[in-house]
């Protein structure tokens, strides 16, 4: 499918949020954060920059599963690491060890329920991480208001990433064509909040 | 009386509607030129490699504290390099008239003659690399060295030859960067050769995958090429090398020059992404993705310079 004016647009600035947010937005942070918030926001850079170079036809490539799910384990292992001390270690290993099993199970050729199984414990722990954790923390008043923005973040990526994985089951919520034509603006909606809402 | 006066305003009027007319007549003249010389100079190609330039300079001398010098930089870089590919484009124009990509250039088809390409092309060379000897001698010789290593080896000797003239293309490409920063620096260092690396291993993905992609037309050109020497996969795999040597040079250079570690962070994944393109494209080769990693190499060396002159 061939990307209009308008998705290049959406999805260069995406890029560029995503490049600033690497560059500028996490510099205050200890190391593993940087780390994984450079890793979550270049998959993201990345990913636009193909997709302008390649057209939405690179969604069809098998690797869109692993590579799209590491933005939320990233991101979410980033949040625990700032803001659930006690729980840092343990995430650290889900988040390994769930990336490691969608790899695992993508690379491996299994008929039983176990990929999706896994993807959807790995993706919806990850998501539900990214959008409560701020969320309870800015209504808690224990971070900035505008700190809510990353859950909003959180459950645009759910959105998309939803709407995507249905499409790859074959039982779409809304038809090809449409999901394509939101991706764009999905994904900078969704890198826009983040970055103001990790906004220092 | 009356008459008379009337006559001297007519007259009037015609001289300078004919001035205006033959002044509209020049510009239009000259507007026509600019359009038929424009594309003889790949303003692309000639603007990436110009920005490198500049970028080199901005490397060692960042902020720009004098204009002048960056203006003269500018205009000697764009007439050395212009002037160079002109005269590329006057020696090769029988490949061009032959190549289904080419043919529709100006000196391919005619609209603009040998002898005026050679005498704007000569022109251009002149006052570029002579700006250039004025600006600073070492600068000079190295945009000098740029132009000879480009018209003379590349062109004139060895393109129509060996497939490995690329090489020396290559190492025309990386003239500019190094004599940006040389200019800066008043002297050559290892920074502004990793630099000129960076760009001589980005330019054989350039190269190699235009002659992949335009195979039959260089075949019919009879000129030598990597995928006709030694097959398409070997090709790739140079392709996939030579990204990953330019991103190490770059990445490389930028640390060296002491970039702030954000910029450092954003150039490693922007490098992270070159080298999972150049892997993709050796294991699992089309022609869509390798004119993606060609593509994407391009706006990483863009993204790569911008970084390291800010």
């Amino acid at each position: 499918m061939k990307l209009s004016v308008l998705d290049r647009l959406l999805l260069l600035l995406t890029a560029l949020l995503a490049a600033y947010q690497i560059a500028v937005g996490i510099d205050n942070l200890s190391t593993l954060p940087i780390v994984v918030y450079t890793v979550g926001f270049g998959v993201i850079l990345v990913a636009c920059l193909l997709l302008v170079i390649l057209g939405l036809d690179a969604l069809e490539s098998p690797l869109l599963v692993i590579v799209s799910s590491v933005i939320p384990l990233t991101l979410s292992l980033g949040l625990v690491w700032q803001y659930l001390v006690v729980w840092r270690i343990l995430y650290l290993v889900f988040a390994i060890l769930g990336f490691l099993a969608i790899v695992v199970t993508r690379i491996i050729s299994i008929r039983n329920k176990l990929p999706v199984i896994l993807l959807t414990v790995v993706h919806g722990l990850a998501g539900l991480t990214i959008f409560l954790l701020p969320v309870i923390w800015a209504l808690t008043g224990r971070a900035a208001p505008r700190f809510a923005l990353v859950g909003l973040g959180g459950a645009l990526m759910g959105l998309g990433g939803l709407l995507l994985t249905l499409l790859k089951t074959g039982k779409p919520l809304l038809s090809r064509l449409t999901i394509l034509k939101l991706l764009p603006g999905l994904l900078f909606l969704m890198t826009a909040a983040f970055v103001a809402g990790f906004w220092q | 009386m009356f008459q008379m006066k009337w006559n001297i305003v007519e007259v009037s009027i015609n001289e300078t509607s004919l001035r205006m007319d033959n002044k509209n007549s020049v510009l239009l003249a000259l507007k026509t030129k600019f359009h038929l010389y424009w594309p003889l100079t790949k303003s692309l190609q000639t603007g990436l490699l110009l920005s490198t330039g500049l970028a080199g300079y901005m490397t060692a001398r960042c902020p720009v504290m004098h204009w002048y010098d960056f203006l003269g930089l500018g205009i000697s870089l764009f007439m050395a390099i212009a002037g160079s590919t002109i005269l590329n484009m006057w020696y090769d124009r029988d490949i061009d008239m032959v190549m289904n990509r080419t043919h529709y250039r100006p000196l391919a088809e005619g609209r603009v003659t040998p002898a005026e390409a050679l005498r704007l092309g000569l022109v251009l060379s002149i006052l570029g690399v002579g700006l250039a000897f004025l600006m600073a001698p070492l600068y000079g010789l190295i945009v000098f060295a740029g132009l000879f290593f480009d018209v003379v080896v590349y062109t004139l000797w060895l393109k129509r030859r060996t497939c490995w003239s690329i090489v020396w293309g290559g190492i025309a490409g990386g003239m500019p960067i190094l004599a940006g920063r040389s200019f800066g620096l008043g002297h050559i260092d290892s920074i502004g050769i990793l630099l000129a690396l960076a760009v001589l291993f980005w330019i054989p993905t350039h190269i190699l995958t235009f002659s992949m992609r335009y195979f039959d037309d260089y075949q019919a050109a009879k000129i030598p090429t990597f995928p006709s020497a030694y097959g398409f996969a070997a090709t790739r795999l140079a392709i996939a090398i030579s990204s990953i040597v330019a991103a190490l040079c770059i990445g490389g250079a930028g640390i060296l020059i002491g970039i702030q570690w954000g910029f450092v962070r954003l150039l490693a994944v922007l490098s992270a992404g070159l080298f999972l393109l150049a892997v993709a494209s050796v294991f699992r080769p089309s022609e869509r993705l390798n004119f993606g990693l060609f593509k994407y190499a391009s706006l990483y060396m863009l993204s790569a310079i911008i970084l390291l002159s800010l």
